[in-house]
C-alpha cells in the first residue's frame, strides 16, 4: 500500500517568496531520503515552494475565484511530500518517526487510494483472473 | 498506546529492521538459521517488555542491540564449550568475532556503514544454489522480507506446515553444507547474482499471475519482490541486470489495474485502457532501465525484457507501438536465452511490424516445437493471425483448439467467443 507523508512546517504559511531550506537542512534530509530509498520504500518525493508564491482557486457560488498567496487564514500548509510503499500504516508511521524533522514540523500520513480499495463487487469481479504469461517471457498479446 | 497498538508498532519496526538484524547477527555467529532464532528472541523480549515499559526512543537500535547481545552470549557459551573440546581453529574464529564486535560497538557509526555488506551476504545466502528454488523463495521472503511463515503459506496457497518445514530444511541444508556467510567473489558474482534475481522474479510472478481469491497476500508478493529488488539494486548498483529486473517489475506492476476487465476477465496488453497504467511506476521503470543501459555493453535478459515492456509503456496507444524495435529486442533475447515462448513472441512482433504473412510463417514453424504442444497461446496466436488474414475457417479451428488447451474458464470463454466470431465472418463472406 502507498502512503503520502505530508510535511507540514509551521510558519511556512507566511515565509517570503523564494525562501528555500539551507544546505545543512537539505543535507540532513537527503540522508533520510537515502535511507528510504535503500529500504526500497520510496516511490517519489517533492518539496514545495512556499504558499506566498502560490495561489488558491476556490469555487464558492459555482465559479472559480483566484486568491494569490500568502493565505492569511491558512494555519497549516504543505512543505513537501514523500510517497512511500509499505505494508502497513504502522510501517508508514515508523518511517515518518525517523524523519530528522525540526521542532516546528509535523508529518501527516495519508493512505493513497488504490485499486484494492474499490468496493467489494469490483474486487469480486477481479477474482479468477489469470495472466497469460510463462516463466520464459511474457506473452505481449496479438 | 494500547497493547495491540504497541504490538502493531513492534511488528512494523520488526518488518523494517529484521533483515538487517538477522544479517548482522549472522555475521557474528556465521549461521543464518541461528541468527534468525537469536533475532526472534530479541523480538519476543520486545513483545514482552514494550507493552509494559513503553516503546523505547529508538526501537530499531534497541532490537539490534538486544539481538547482538544474545549473539555475544551465544558465542561466549560456545567458546567455553569448545575450550573443553579443544577445537582450536574454531575458537580463534570466535575470539575474532568477539573482538570485532567489541570494536564495532565502540564506534556505533561503523555499524550503519557496513550493514549493507551484511545484508548483501544475507541475500546471497538465502538464494544460495545449494537450495532448491522453492527453498530459496521461502527463505528470501522469511529472512529478507520479514514475512511470517503463515503469510508465506497464504501467499503460495500451501499449508503453513509445508512452508515451516521448507524453511527448517533450507536452514539445515545451509548449515550442513557449511555455506559461508559471504558475498561471492568477483568470478562467481554474476552467476550467483542471476540466481538472486531469478528468485525475486519468481516471487514477483507468483503475485502477478495471482489466479485466485481476493487475498491480499498474493498481489502483495509483487510489492515485496519490487521492494527487495530495489534494495538489492542499491546494494550492488554497478550490476546492470539488477536495474534491468527492477525496471521489468516496475513496468509490469504499472499495468496491474488495467489487466482485469469489469467482469474479472483478463485484458490483453493491446486492449488495456492505458490511462489506467500507473505512470509513476512507468517513470521509475524507465529510469531503472536507463541505469541498466548506462553501464554500457549488451543488455542482459532482464534488461531486454524490460526494454520490450518499455516499448509498450512508451506507446500512448496500441497503434503507436514500435513493433520493429520489439522484434529486434526479442531477437536479442532469443539469442541470449532461447525459448519457444520467446520465439512465439518474436513471431507476433514480426507480424505486427513486417506483415501478418511473415509472422504466420514463423508461427507455423513453431507448431512442430514439442515444448509448445500443449501451450494454448500457440493456436491462439495462430488463430489471431489467420483471422486477420481473412482465413476465418482455419482461424476458428485454431481458437477452438486453444480453448481445449486452457483450463481457465474465462480464457476458454474468450477463445470460444472469438471462434464463434470467426465462424460468423466466414459465413458472411460473399
Amino acid at each position: 500500500m502507498r502512503f503520502m507523508m505530508l510535511m507540514i512546517p509551521k510558519g511556512y504559511e507566511s515565509v517570503a517568496p523564494g525562501t528555500l531550506p539551507d544546505a545543512k537542512a537539505i543535507e540532513v534530509m537527503m540522508r533520510y531520503n537515502e535511507t528510504l530509498q535503500k529500504a526500497g520504500v520510496l516511490l517519489t518525493l517533492d518539496g514545495l515552494h512556499p504558499p506566498s508564491m502560490g495561489a488558491r482557486v476556490s469555487f464558492s457560488g459555482g465559479k472559480p475565484t483566484v486568491t494569490d498567496g500568502p493565505f492569511a487564514e491558512a494555519k497549516e500548509v504543505l512543505g513537501g511530500y514523500w510517497m512511500i510503499q509499505v505494508r502497513s500504516k504502522e510501517e508508514a508511521i515508523e518511517w515518518a518517526s525517523r524523519c530528522p524533522a525540526s521542532d516546528n514540523e509535523m508529518i501527516e500520513i495519508r493512505q493513497v487510494q488504490e485499486f484494492a480499495d474499490f468496493p467489494p463487487d469490483v474486487q469480486k469481479a477481479a477474482a479468477g483472473f489469470v495472466e497469460m504469461q510463462t516463466q520464459n517471457g511474457q506473452y505481449q498479446g496479438a | 498506546m494500547t497493547d495491540s497498538g504497541t504490538h502493531r508498532a513492534i511488528d512494523a519496526v520488526w518488518r523494517i529492521e529484521s533483515a538487517a538484524i538477522i544479517a548482522r547477527v549472522a555475521r557474528m555467529v556465521r549461521d543464518v538459521g541461528l541468527a534468525e532464532e537469536l533475532a526472534q528472541d530479541a523480538l519476543v523480549t520486545a513483545l514482552e517488555q514494550w507493552p509494559e515499559k513503553g516503546v523505547p526512543d529508538k526501537p530499531a537500535a534497541w532490537l539490534m542491540t538486544a539481538a547482538k547481545n544474545r549473539a555475544l552470549d551465544h558465542l561466549r557459551q560456545r567458546k567455553l564449550h569448545q575450550a573443553k573440546h579443544e577445537e582450536f581453529g574454531h575458537e580463534l574464529e570466535i575470539e575474532e568475532a568477539l573482538r570485532q564486535e567489541h570494536a564495532v560497538n565502540a564506534i556505533d557509526a561503523a555499524l550503519d556503514d557496513d550493514i549493507g555488506d551484511d545484508l548483501l551476504r544475507l541475500v546471497f545466502t538465502a538464494c544460495h544454489p545449494v537450495l532448491s528454488a522453492d527453498a530459496r523463495v521461502a527463505l528470501t521472503l522469511r529472512l529478507l522480507g520479514g514475512l511470517t511463515t503463515g503469510e508465506i503459506a497464504r501467499a503460495f496457497l500451501v499449508p503453513e506446515a509445508t512452508i515451516a518445514q521448507r524453511i527448517v530444511r533450507a536452514k539445515r541444508t545451509l548449515s550442513e553444507a557449511r555455506v559461508p556467510f559471504e558475498v561471492p567473489r568477483k568470478d562467481a558474482l554474476a552467476t550467483r547474482l542471476s540466481s538472486v534475481l531469478d528468485v525475486l522474479y519468481l516471487i514477483f510472478n507468483e503475485g502477478y499471475a495471482a489466479t485466485s481469491g481476493g487475498d491480499w497476500m498474493r498481489p502483495a508478493l509483487c510489492e515485496e519482490a519490487l521492494r527487495l529488488g530495489r534494495i538489492v539494486a542499491e546494494l550492488v548498483p554497478d550490476e546492470p541486470e539488477v536495474h534491468g529486473l527492477v525496471a521489468l517489475m516496475e513496468i509490469q506492476a504499472s499495468r496491474a489495474a488495467a489487466r482485469i476487465g469489469p467482469g474479472g476477465e483478463p485484458v490483453l496488453l493491446l486492449e488495456q485502457n492505458r490511462s489506467r497504467w500507473d505512470q509513476l511506476l512507468i517513470r521509475r521503470g524507465l529510469a531503472a532501465l536507463e541505469r541498466a543501459a548506462q553501464h554500457g555493453g549488451a543488455l542482459g535478459p532482464y534488461a531486454l525484457q524490460a526494454a520490450i515492456a518499455a516499448c509498450h509503456a512508451r506507446a500512448r496507444t496500441a497503434q503507436e507501438t514500435d513493433w520493429g524495435r520489439i522484434a529486434a529486442l526479442y531477437d536479442a533475447l532469443g539469442q541470449l536465452a532461447p525459448s519457444p515462448v520467446v520465439a512465439l513472441n518474436r513471431a507476433v512482433a514480426i507480424a505486427m511490424a513486417y506483415g501478418l504473412a511473415a509472422g504466420l510463417e514463423l508461427v507455423d514453424a513453431l507448431t512442430a516445437e514439442p515444448q509448445l504442444k500443449a501451450y494454448h497461446l500457440l493456436p491462439s496466436v495462430r488463430g489471431d493471425l489467420l483471422c486477420k488474414l481473412g482465413r476465418h475457417d482455419e482461424a476458428r479451428t485454431e481458437f477452438e483448439r486453444a480453448a481445449t488447451l486452457t483450463h481457465n474458464v474465462r480464457e476458454q470463454h474468450l477463445l470460444l467467443t472469438r471462434a464463434h466470431a470467426c465462424a460468423m465472418d466466414a459465413k458472411s463472406l460473399p
